[in-house]
C-alpha cells in the first residue's frame, strides 16, 4: 500500500502533478477522442509542435509560456486551413512542412537563450513535477471549457465524424465546426504543454482515445475509456517516476503508449478468434 | 447555433411527423440550371419542376451527372448557373425538411457507432444542437430500423455490418427524418432483392406522406416505374417526362448506347388509403 499511496499523501508536489496529470488526461481524452474519430492525427501533431515558437518567443520575452502557445495555435490553425483550403492533394505535405518549420524556428529561438537545453526539455518534455496552482487552476477551466463544448456539440461533431456531407445537408455548417473542433485540439495543447510538454501532448492527445475506440461501441463510451486510461496512465507513470527515479511526463506517456498496445494485441487476439462467431450471429 | 428554423417552415403534428406545406410551392424548381465541379461543367441548361408527392429519378450512365445535380440540390454544390430553387428558397437553407444520402459513405467504418446511433441522426436536424430527443423520436427511429428490417441489428456495431445492412442501416437513417424532400444516390446500392422490396414499399409510403423524391438509380424497372418523372442524363438532359413516354429504345439508345430489349415489368405499387402516420409498420413487407 505504501508504495501505491504515500508517494501522493507524503508529497504535495507528486499530488499536485496527479491532479494536474488527471485534468490533462481529462481534455486530452476529449479532444483525443475526435482526433482519432476524424483522422485529424497528423494537424493535432502539427499543432501540437507548431506552438513551440510562441512559446519559445514568450520564454525569450519573460512572457508566460500560455500566451506564447496560444498566438502560435492560432497561427497554425491559419496556417493548416489555408492549406486545406487550398490544395487537397498536397495538404499532408505542406502541413508536414510548415511543422517541421515552426519546430526548427521554435528550437532556432530557445538556442537564444542562456539556459537553452533546460528550457528545450521544458518545453518539450513538461514539468509535471514543478506544476504551480495557478497553471492547475487554468488547466482546471480549460478542461470544463473543453468538456462543454464538446457535449454542447456532440450532435455536430459526431454527423462530422461520421460524414462530413451529412453534417452540412443536416444544418451543420462544417466549417464552423471544424474550425471549433480545431480550437478545441489548439486549446488542450496549450494549457497541457506545461504538464506534460509539446512532445508528450500528442501521446496523451492519440493512445488513450486510440485504446479506446477499440474497445467502445459508442463514442460516448470510447471518450470514458479514454479518460480512464489518461488517469491511469498518470498515476501509473508518476509511480514508475518516482520509485525509480524516471522523468515524469516520459514515464506518463510511456505507459499510455503500453496500453495501447496491450489492448491492440488483446483486442486482435479476440477478434481472430471471434470474428467468424460474430458474423455467424449477425446474418 | 440552431439548424435553420425557418418563418415558413411545415407545421410539426402532435406525432413530431411533418405536415409538409401545401401552398403550391414545387419542392424543387430548375431553370436552365448548369452543375459541374469549379474546372468542370457537368451538365447545362437543366430545367425541371418536383411537385409534392411526387418522384422523379435521374439515370444515365457512370459519370453522367446524377451525383452532381443531387449535391446541387441540397447545397452541397454552387450552381454553376442558371436557377434552382428548394422549397422555394436556395439549396442548403432547408435542412429540416431534406434528407440526403450520398453515394458514398465516407468513413463510416472506423467509427465507434451503433446501428440505432446512425438511424438516430437521422432525427438531428430537427431536433438541432441541444432539442432533446422525445420517446416519440425513439420510436420513429425503431420503426425506421423496422422498415428497412435491420431492427435486430439495432445494437450492432456499424463496422461489423455487411455491406448492404450498413445500407440498409442509412436509408433507415433518412426514413427517420419523416422529411418533404428525399434526395438519394443510388438507395438500393448494395440491397438483395428483399431490401429491394421493403426500400420499395418504404417509398412508396413516404409518398402517400406526401413527401417528395429525386434519387439517381440504375434500376429502370422497378424504381424508375415508381416515379412520375424520369430524367435521362448523359452529361445533358436527354429526356425527361413520364416514365412511359421517356424509357423508349430510342432515347434509352441515346443516353447508354446499348439497350437490351426485353419484356418490360412495370412494378406498380398503390397507395394504401386511410395508412396514418400511427401505423408505422408496412403490413407485409417482407423482414430478412
Ligand atoms: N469531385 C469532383 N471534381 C471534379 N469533377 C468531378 C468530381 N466528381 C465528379 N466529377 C465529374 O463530374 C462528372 C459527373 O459525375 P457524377 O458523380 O455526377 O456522375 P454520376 O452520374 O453520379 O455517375 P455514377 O453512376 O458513377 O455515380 C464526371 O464526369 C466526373 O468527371
Ligand atoms: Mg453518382
Amino acid at each position: 500500500m505504501d508504495l501505491f499511496i504515500t508517494p501522493f499523501s507524503s508529497n504535495s508536489f507528486m499530488l499536485q502533478a496527479l491532479v494536474a496529470g488527471a485534468l490533462v488526461s481529462v481534455s486530452c481524452a476529449v479532444a483525443g477522442t475526435f482526433i482519432v474519430l476524424r483522422g485529424l492525427a497528423f494537424i493535432g501533431d502539427a499543432l501540437a509542435h507548431g506552438v513551440l515558437p510562441g512559446i519559445a518567443v514568450a520564454i525569450l520575452v519573460g512572457f508566460p509560456g500560455m500566451i506564447g502557445a496560444a498566438i502560435g495555435a492560432v497561427f497554425m490553425i491559419g496556417g493548416i486551413t489555408l492549406i486545406t483550403q487550398r490544395s487537397r492533394l498536397s495538404s499532408d505535405t505542406a502541413i508536414g512542412l510548415l511543422f517541421i518549420g515552426m519546430l526548427s524556428l521554435g528550437v532556432a529561438i530557445v538556442s537564444r537563450s542562456s539556459s537553452f537545453s533546460g528550457d528545450l526539455t521544458r518545453i518539450l518534455f513538461g514539468e509535471i513535477l514543478g506544476i504551480s496552482m495557478t497553471a492547475i487552476l487554468i488547466q482546471l477551466v480549460a478542461t470544463v471549457v473543453i468538456a462543454a463544448t464538446a457535449t454542447v456539440c456532440s450532435r455536430p461533431f459526431m454527423l462530422l465524424s461520421f460524414d462530413p456531407e451529412q453534417a452540412q445537408v443536416a444544418g451543420f455548417s462544417v466549417r464552423l465546426y471544424h474550425n471549433i473542433m480545431l480550437l478545441m485540439i489548439a486549446a488542450t495543447v496549450v494549457v497541457s504543454f506545461q504538464t506534460v510538454g509539446t512532445l508528450l501532448v500528442f501521446g496523451m492527445l492519440i493512445a488513450p482515445a486510440g485504446a479506446g475506440a477499440l474497445l467502445a461501441r459508442r463514442i460516448q463510451i470510447m471518450m470514458a475509456w479514454a479518460i480512464l486510461f489518461g488517469v491511469l496512465s498518470t498515476y501509473i507513470g508518476l509511480l514508475i517516476s518516482y520509485h525509480f527515479d524516471l522523468a515524469a511526463g516520459a514515464a506518463i506517456t510511456l505507459v499510455t503508449v503500453v496500453i495501447f498496445f496491450v489492448v491492440f494485441i488483446i483486442k486482435n487476439l479476440r477478434t481472430g478468434h471471434a470474428g467468424q462467431l460474430e458474423g455467424v450471429a449477425h446474418g | 447555433m440552431d439548424s435553420q428554423r425557418e418563418a415558413t417552415g411545415p407545421l410539426v403534428s402532435e406525432t413530431g411527423a411533418f405536415v409538409p406545406s401545401n401552398d403550391g410551392t414545387p419542392c424543387v424548381l430548375a431553370n436552365r440550371l448548369d452543375i459541374g465541379f469549379p474546372n468542370d461543367l457537368v451538365v447545362s441548361g437543366i430545367s425541371f419542376e418536383l411537385k409534392q408527392g411526387e418522384a422523379v429519378a435521374l439515370i444515365g450512365t457512370n459519370g453522367s451527372g446524377k451525383s452532381t445535380l443531387l449535391k446541387t440540390i441540397v447545397g452541397l454544390l454552387p450552381p454553376k448557373g442558371g436557377r434552382v430553387s428548394v422549397f422555394g428558397m436556395p439549396p442548403g437553407h432547408n435542412a429540416r425538411r431534406i434528407a440526403y444520402l450520398g453515394q458514398f459513405h465516407a468513413s463510416g467504418f472506423v467509427l465507434p457507432l451503433r446501428a440505432v446511433d446512425v438511424v438516430r441522426m437521422g432525427r438531428f436536424p430537427l431536433r438541432g444542437l441541444l432539442g432533446r430527443m422525445s420517446h416519440q423520436d425513439e420510436s420513429i427511429v425503431m420503426s425506421a430500423m423496422h422498415t428497412m428490417g435491420i431492427e435486430g441489428l439495432a445494437e450492432y456495431p456499424l463496422r461489423s455490418l455487411s455491406g448492404g445492412q450498413q445500407q440498409r442501416t442509412y436509408l433507415a437513417q433518412v426514413l427517420a427524418h419523416q422529411a418533404d424532400l428525399l434526395v438519394m444516390d443510388e438507395p438500393t446500392a448494395g440491397l438483395d432483392a428483399g431490401g429491394r422490396e421493403l426500400f420499395l414499399h418504404a417509398m412508396n409510403d413516404e409518398l402517400c406522406r406526401g413527401a417528395s423524391i429525386i434519387m439517381a438509380t440504375h434500376d429502370i424497372q422497378e424504381e424508375a416505374a415508381l416515379c412520375q418523372q424520369v430524367m435521362l442524363l448523359a452529361r445533358r438532359v436527354v429526356a425527361i417526362g413520364a416514365p412511359q413516354e421517356v424509357l423508349t429504345p430510342a432515347s434509352l439508345l441515346e443516353t447508354f448506347g446499348i439497350v437490351i430489349t426485353g419484356e418490360k415489368r412495370v412494378h406498380v405499387l398503390e397507395c394504401k388509403h386511410g395508412h396514418e402516420g400511427s401505423e408505422p409498420f408496412i403490413s407485409g413487407g417482407r423482414k430478412m
